[in-house]
């Protein structure tokens, strides 16, 4: 189900987060269920992340967070660790869709300077802002076109519902 | 108002006059590239819950991320897919051995001009080296053009990168890009379409153009193209029977950036750990004692990357407790490699020679490295774990680079050695 705020505690990264770090390549070609995909998620970045993340936790990173290999299982992991949504300076272009075709809420914002991790930001897509302990930090709107993808949940149902499966 | 060839392109399969970069558009590919990952895909695939896949003439499938199988896993996962391809009736398949699947396109005629290409890897920019639009796109996305043979895209801002200037001995086509992303950093064209021009890219071989292109990927960028020529036509010539548009861009086309480079007095270019745009001149790095040394991949495992690195390795031995990897990009090019006598000259030299295939770039199997160990690589990515062990070092070169590299056992710039 879409939602216009979303609230979560913080995991801080730097720049150039690529997705091998995310989601290590030798795991890619082997057919993982997403909780076990889960389990790997930033195993090179940050040991401690898998075992701590909390429901609705957001990742807020610096510039071109998920740089690298096309691999939507750096999406999926996280996804299915829990994380609500991806606050980043920038995002690597094809990350950047995968987030969108998978449904999980994804921001460019420099909101990584106002907040540290283990504190609680708020995302507000209806007025475009991120809210964090150091400051507001406002975000362009996406696309119209984006948004009908999110609000579906991500492109599967968005194209299921254009097909008229559902 | 001059277009973009990104411009040009997209508003041509978007059937509009024109196209304004930001614009979403909603476009129909000419060849849908998907891999090991197509059995993933078609799980996707079905989940949406269509029974066919919508354009099964633009699915071009190519086994060759880890090929031949390394466990039960990789083995299961190649026969789910062998099971789709015929269930579905689609034709463009190539099995285990045929090669890396952005050499094994342009070889087999999917590349062509004026296309645009769409896959589910993120170096699918390679293709713009036949002046096709060709962007990398996620699972979801490739299973979703399978149910409806569309998909969207934004128009994207365009640079143009001219290089100028005469080519030194020992400075390749790969040292260039290096050093343009080691200019525009890891994300300095990203989400841009990049246009390769100059009279250094006219003089340059295909395969070297698809080096340039390639690397795109890992500027950022969403595409690289360089335009067609008659070394194009020329190389296409009995490849294909289909027909095909040229795309060029206006003379008067905007761009976001125009940026000029002068090679002329340009050094062979090395990428440090742990990033592509880690970049340093060859002699600051030389004398780095190397354990494993690679040439292949999609970017540099072409048959004048195996001549250049057979011609410094011919009649001598590479150094003791160095590994030297060999991996032609296709079966076409191992065939050529053989028949020139170059492989044996590796293989004499001390190579290893491995099937055609992704192999050791992204660590699955073949040549996964050890806690410690360095490589001196010809692959387009030295991220930490990329090559199997997030305790090991990988730099990235020319071929040239590598094989003189080999040879002493320590990074060793290729000039002293043609």
């Amino acid at each position: 189900m879409w939602k216009t705020v979303h609230t979560g505690r913080v995991w801080k990264y730097g720049d150039d987060i690529n997705t091998d770090v995310i989601y290590p390549g030798k795991y890619t070609y082997t057919d993982l269920p997403p909780e076990e995909m889960a389990e790997h998620a930033l195993e090179d970045l940050d040991p401690e992340f898998a075992s701590n993340v909390r429901p609705g936790d957001i990742i807020v990173a610096g510039r071109n967070f998920g740089c690298g290999s096309s691999r939507e299982q750096a999406v999926t992991c996280l996804k299915h660790a829990g994380v609500g949504a991806l606050v980043a300076k920038s995002f690597a272009r094809i990350y950047f869709r995968n987030a969108i075709n998978q449904g999980l809420p994804i921001i460019q914002s420099d909101a990584v300077e106002g907040v540290e991790s283990g504190e609680e930001i708020t995302v507000d897509f209806s007025v475009g802002k991120v809210s964090t302990p150091r400051g507001d930090y406002s975000f362009p709107p996406l696309s119209e076109f984006v948004m009908g993808i999110l609000e579906d949940g991500g492109l599967i149902p968005h194209v299921r519902r254009k097909l008229g499966i559902d | 108002m001059g277009q973009t060839f990104a411009q040009k392109i997209l508003a041509r399969k978007a059937g509009l006059e024109e196209v304004e970069p930001g614009q979403i558009v909603t476009v129909q590919p000419d060849k849908l590239l998907t891999h090991d990952n197509t059995a993933a895909i078609a799980k996707i695939f079905r989940e949406i819950g269509v029974e066919r896949v919508a354009r099964p003439e633009i699915n071009v499938i190519v086994l060759d991320h880890v090929v031949p199988a390394a466990t039960e896993g990789h083995a299961t996962n190649h026969q789910q897919i062998r099971r789709f391809v015929e269930e579905q009736g689609i034709t463009h398949f190539y099995d285990v051995g045929e090669g890396i699947c952005h050499q094994v396109l342009p070889e087999k005629g999917h590349a062509l001009p004026g296309y645009l290409i769409v896959g589910s890897d993120s170096h699918t920019p390679t293709h713009g080296a036949f002046g096709a639009f060709a962007a990398g796109i996620g699972r979801t996305e490739a299973a979703s053009v399978m149910a409806t043979g569309e998909i969207w895209l934004m128009v994207p801002h365009s640079f143009r990168v001219v290089v100028k200037g005469g080519l030194p001995k020992g400075v390749y086509s790969k040292d260039i890009v290096l050093y343009i992303i080691g200019d525009l950093g890891a994300d300095g064209a990203d989400y841009r379409s990049v246009e390769f021009a100059g009279p250094v890219v006219e003089e340059m071989s295909i395969a070297s153009r698809m080096v340039l292109c390639n690397m795109a990927a890992e500027m950022g960028a969403k595409a690289g193209v360089v335009e067609p020529d008659e070394k194009t036509r020329s190389w296409l010539t009995g490849r294909t029977s289909a027909d095909f548009q040229e795309v060029f861009a206006d003379p008067d086309a905007t761009y976001e950036r125009v940026i000029e480079y002068d090679v002329t007095e340009l050094d062979p270019q090395v990428a440090r750990p742990h990033t592509v745009d880690n970049m340093v001149p060859i002699t600051e790095v030389a004398g780095i004692r190397i354990d494993q040394a690679f040439i292949g991949t999609c970017t540099n495992g072409r048959l004048e990357d195996f001549r250049v690195a057979a011609r410094i390795l011919r009649g001598r031995r590479i150094a003791p407790n160095t590994r030297l990897l060999i991996l032609p990009a296709s079966r076409e090019v191992l065939l050529a490699a053989l028949a020139d006598g170059i492989i044996a000259d590796l293989v004499t030299a001390g190579a290893v020679v491995l099937n055609p295939g992704c192999g050791p770039c992204l660590g699955a199997h073949q040549g996964v490295m050890a806690p410690g160990e360095v490589t001196l690589s010809t692959a387009n990515r030295n991220f930490k774990g990329r090559m199997g062990c997030k305790e090991a070092e990988i730099y990235l070169a020319s071929p040239a680079a590598v094989a003189a590299s080999a040879l002493t056992g320590e990074i060793a710039d290729p000039r002293e050695f043609l």
